[in-house]
C-alpha cells in the first residue's frame, strides 16, 4: 500500500515536471470569463478546442455569478497584485478605462497581419482601440432594438407584420389591449427599463439625437422637448405592461410571448436564444422585427481585451487568441452557438437563421446611414457612472408615476452630478 | 545542568502564564489588520478620487457632497429609516408577546419554541426568495384568494414602489422576531419568582404584575435586542436582494445595497467608500452609547 502511494507521488510529481517544463515552450493564455451556462458555456469550449488544436494551453478562469460583478472584483485585485490575466471578457467604455490605467498591452502586429481594419465595422473598432492601438477584440454583435412578437395573437386583432412606427405601435397595442391581451412582456429591472427606454430613444428622437444625448450627453439634447415625448412613449408603455412585471427575469417576459400571454417583446437577440430552444421557427411561430427607426442599429458587443503579461510563452499565447477569436472559423461556430452575428465582414451566414441575415443586413444598411450605435443599457457607449445615472432616472420614471417633464430635469441633474 | 534546567523551568512558566495571549495573538491580529485595518483604508478611500481603481489623490470632502447629492441615496436612507424603525419596534413587540405567552407553562412548549425560533436557523437569501413568491401578486396569496373567490382581493405591496420597503419589513420580522422571543424567554425565566408570588399575595392581577414588576426588571435584554436588531437592519443587504433586488426602480435600496451598486457596478469606489463611512457611523452612532453604558455598569457592579 506504501509502496504505491510511493509511486504513485513520484509519478504526479514527474508528470507535473514534464508538463511544466513543457508549458515553457508552447503559447499559454489565461481567460477570465463570466459565460458559465448554456450556449455561452458553450461557446467559450469551442474557442477553447481551437486554441488547443492550435498548441495552445488554455488556462480556464471562469467566475460566476453578478452579470460579470464578480469577475470585474476578481480582475481589479489581480491588476493590482500585478498578475493579470492575459484576456478578459470585457466590453465598451470599460476597456478604455482598463486602458488608460496602463493594463492593456497593444495587439497591432497581429491586427495588420490579419487585417483587422479592413473586416471590423468601424464603430466597433473605435470601441477595441485605445488611442489608435488595437487592446481587445470583438466576438460578437448582439441587436439590442428587437421587437419579438406571437403572430397568432397579432393576427386576432388583424395585424400581420410587428409596428414600423412608435404611433403604429400604440395603435396596435391599443387593439390588443382592447382584446384582451397584453400588449407588451416586460421584466421590470433596471437594465431592461433601460433597453426599452433607448429603442425610443433611437425611435423618436433618430440615430443623430441619439447620439448628442446618449453618448455625447448634450445638455440641450437632454433637455429637449424630444426627451419629453420620449418620456411619455414610456410612460404608453408602462400602460402596456401587465401588473405583475417588477422584478420579473427577461428569459420569463419572453416566455410570455412564446406561450400566448403577451403579444410584444423589446429585447436584445439573446431573446431569439430562448424562441430556437423551444424549436420554434421564426417568421412563422415568432416573429423578429426591428424596433421603429430610421435605419437605427443599437449594438451590443461583447469583447476580450488583452492585459499586460510577461513571459514569451504567455506573449504568444494571447497574440494567437486574439487571431482565432477575429478569425472566420471561430466567429461562425461562436455566434451560432451564442444567437448574435458574427463581428466582422467575410463570414458567411449560410448556417445562420433569418434573424441572423436580418440583422446582418440591417447592419450594413445602419453604417450607411450612419445609425449604426453603441447602446447606452447594454455598457457600450458610456461609462459605468454615467449610464448607471441615466439608467436610475429611467426606472424611477417608469416605476412611479413621475412627470415627464420632471424625467427630464431629474436626467438632466443626474447627468451632470455625475460627470464630475 | 541545574541552570539550563531552570531556564528550561522558566521558559515553560513564561509560556503558561502567558499561553492565553499568545493563543488569542494570531486572530487580534489578524482582527486588527482586516477590520480595523480596512475600516481605515475605506475611510481614506472616501476622501480619495478613486473611480474603477483605489487611487491616492486627495478629493477632499467631494465624495461625501456627491453622495448627499444623489437622490438615490436619499431613497436608501429613507428606507433604511422606515425599515430600521419598523423592523425594532415590531420585532421587540411580537417578541415579548410570544414569550410572555410562552412563559404560562403551557403545554408543548419546547416544540412551539423550536418552531418560533426556527426562522433564524434560514439564511436571509431563502426568507427572501420564500417571500417574494408568497407576496407576488400573480403567483402568491392574491392569486390564492382569487382562486378561493375572493377576486376583490389586493396585495400587490411587492410590485408597488411607494410599498415595497414594507414587504422588506415584514420578511425580516418573520424571521428575527423568534430570536427575540428566545432573549426574553430567558430573561424572563430568570427573573426572581419570589416577587411574583408576594406580588400575587398582594392581589396584583397578572397583567399588573407584567407590566409593573417583570418587564421593568428584564429592561437590560431590551437594549441588547435593540442593539443586536439595529445593526441587523443597517447591515441588511441579502435579504432586499434576494426580495426585491433593489425594486421597482430604486424604491427599496437599503444603503448596503447602494454601496454595492456604486463600488462594484458603477466603478464609483470613491462614492461607495463614502456610502460606507455613512453606514458605520450610524452603527457607531447605536453601539458607542451602548457600550459605554455597558462598560460603566460594569465598574459600578464591580
Amino acid at each position: 500500500m506504501y509502496l504505491r502511494k510511493t509511486i504513485l507521488a513520484t509519478g504526479v510529481a514527474f508528470s507535473a515536471l514534464a508538463t511544466a517544463s513543457f508549458a515553457h515552450a508552447e503559447p499559454t493564455a489565461e481567460v477570465l470569463h463570466w459565460w458559465t451556462s448554456g450556449g455561452e458555456a458553450k461557446a467559450v469550449a469551442s474557442l477553447k478546442e481551437d486554441f488547443e488544436a492550435n498548441g495552445g494551453t488554455w488556462v480556464d478562469s471562469p467566475v460566476a455569478g453578478g452579470a460579470g460583478d464578480a469577475a470585474m472584483t476578481v480582475l481589479r485585485s489581480r491588476v493590482l497584485s500585478g498578475d493579470a490575466p492575459a484576456a478578459v471578457q470585457l466590453k465598451g467604455p470599460a476597456i478604455q478605462e482598463w486602458a488608460e490605467q496602463g493594463a492593456l498591452a497593444e495587439l497591432n502586429d497581429v491586427a495588420a497581419a490579419e487585417g483587422w481594419d479592413d473586416v471590423i465595422p468601424a464603430a466597433i473598432q473605435d470601441v477595441m482601440k485605445y488611442e489608435g492601438d488595437y487592446v481587445a477584440v470583438p466576438v460578437n454583435v448582439h441587436r439590442v432594438d428587437w421587437i419579438w412578437a406571437n403572430p397568432t395573437l397579432l393576427a386576432k386583432v388583424g395585424v400581420e407584420s410587428a409596428p414600423t412606427t412608435w404611433d403604429e405601435f400604440n395603435a396596435v397595442a391599443d387593439k390588443l389591449q382592447a382584446a384582451g391581451i397584453t400588449p407588451v412582456a416586460h421584466g421590470g429591472q433596471p437594465w431592461q427599463d433601460a433597453t426599452v427606454f433607448e429603442t425610443v430613444v433611437l425611435g423618436l428622437g433618430g440615430p443623430e439625437f441619439f447620439q448628442s444625448a446618449l453618448i455625447d450627453l448634450d445638455e440641450d439634447a437632454l433637455n429637449s422637448d424630444t426627451m419629453k415625448a420620449v418620456f411619455d412613449q414610456m410612460r404608453k408603455i408602462r400602460g402596456y405592461v401587465d401588473a405583475d412585471f417588477p422584478g420579473r427575469d427577461w428569459n420569463l417576459a419572453t416566455a410570455m410571448v412564446m406561450n400566448g400571454e403577451a403579444a410584444m417583446q423589446i429585447m436584445g437577440d439573446w431573446a431569439k436564444g430562448e424562441f430556437l430552444a423551444a424549436g420554434k421557427v421564426p417568421g412563422k411561430d415568432f416573429i423578429c422585427a426591428a424596433t421603429p427607426s430610421e435605419n437605427g442599429y443599437l449594438f451590443n458587443v461583447d469583447s476580450f481585451a488583452m492585459f499586460n503579461v510577461s513571459g514569451d510563452d504567455k506573449v504568444e499565447g494571447q497574440k494567437l487568441l486574439a487571431e482565432l477569436i477575429v478569425g472566420e472559423k471561430f466567429q461562425e461556430t461562436f455566434n451560432l452557438l451564442k444567437g448574435s452575428i458574427p463581428a466582422r465582414s467575410g463570414v458567411s451566414l449560410e448556417k445562420f437563421d433569418d434573424c441572423a441575415k436580418k440583422s446582418e443586413a440591417d447592419l450594413e444598411a445602419a453604417q450607411e446611414a450612419g445609425g449604426f450605435l453603441p447602446s447606452m443599457a447594454h455598457g457600450m457607449a458610456l461609462r459605468g457612472h454615467l449610464s448607471g445615472a441615466i439608467v436610475d432616472v429611467v426606472t424611477a420614471h417608469f416605476n412611479s408615476d413621475m412627470s415627464s417633464d420632471e424625467a427630464v430635469s431629474r436626467l438632466v441633474e443626474a447627468v451632470e452630478l455625475a460627470k464630475d | 545542568m541545574g541552570a539550563s534546567q531552570s531556564t528550561e523551568s522558566n521558559l515553560m512558566a513564561s509560556i503558561q502564564r502567558h499561553l492565553s495571549k499568545i493563543v488569542v495573538a494570531p486572530s487580534f491580529a489578524a482582527s486588527l489588520f482586516f477590520v480595523y485595518g480596512f475600516i481605515l483604508w475605506t475611510g481614506y478611500m472616501a476622501f480619495s478620487k478613486s473611480r474603477m481603481l483605489p487611487v491616492w489623490d486627495w478629493a477632499g470632502l467631494r465624495q461625501y457632497e456627491r453622495l448627499w447629492q444623489m437622490e438615490r441615496w436619499h431613497v436608501a436612507i429613507e428606507n433604511l429609516l422606515i425599515f430600521g424603525g419598523l423592523f425594532i419596534v415590531t420585532c421587540l413587540f411580537i417578541g415579548c408577546l410570544l414569550a410572555v405567552l410562552l412563559d404560562q407553562r403551557i403545554r408543548a412548549e419546547g416544540a412551539l419554541r423550536t418552531i418560533f425560533l426556527y426562522p433564524m436557523a434560514l439564511s436571509f437569501i431563502v426568507t427572501g426568495t420564500v417571500w417574494k413568491w408568497l407576496l407576488n401578486p400573480g403567483l402568491g396569496l392574491e392569486s390564492m384568494m382569487h382562486d378561493l373567490g375572493w377576486t376583490s382581493f389586493k396585495f400587490d405591496w411587492l410590485v408597488n414602489s411607494d410599498m415595497a420597503i414594507y414587504t422588506v419589513v415584514i420578511a425580516a420580522v418573520w424571521q428575527a422576531s423568534g430570536f427575540v422571543m428566545a432573549m426574553f424567554l430567558a430573561a424572563l425565566r430568570g427573573v426572581d419568582q419570589d416577587i411574583i408570588r408576594a406580588a400575587y399575595m398582594d392581589g396584583a392581577s397578572l397583567p399588573r404584575i407584567y407590566f409593573g414588576i417583570i418587564i421593568p426588571s428584564i429592561r437590560p435584554v431590551f437594549l441588547s435586542a435593540i442593539v443586536v436588531l439595529a445593526h441587523l437592519a443597517v447591515k441588511s443587504f441579502d435579504l432586499v436582494i434576494a426580495l426585491t433586488g433593489g425594486g421597482p426602480g430604486y424604491s427599496s435600496d437599503l444603503p448596503a445595497t447602494f454601496m454595492y451598486t456604486m463600488a462594484f457596478q458603477r466603478n464609483q469606489l470613491g462614492v461607495g467608500a463614502a456610502s460606507a463611512m455613512m453606514m458605520l457611523a450610524t452603527v457607531m452612532a447605536i453601539i458607542v452609547p451602548y457600550l459605554y453604558s455597558e462598560l460603566r455598569g460594569g465598574k459600578k457592579n464591580g
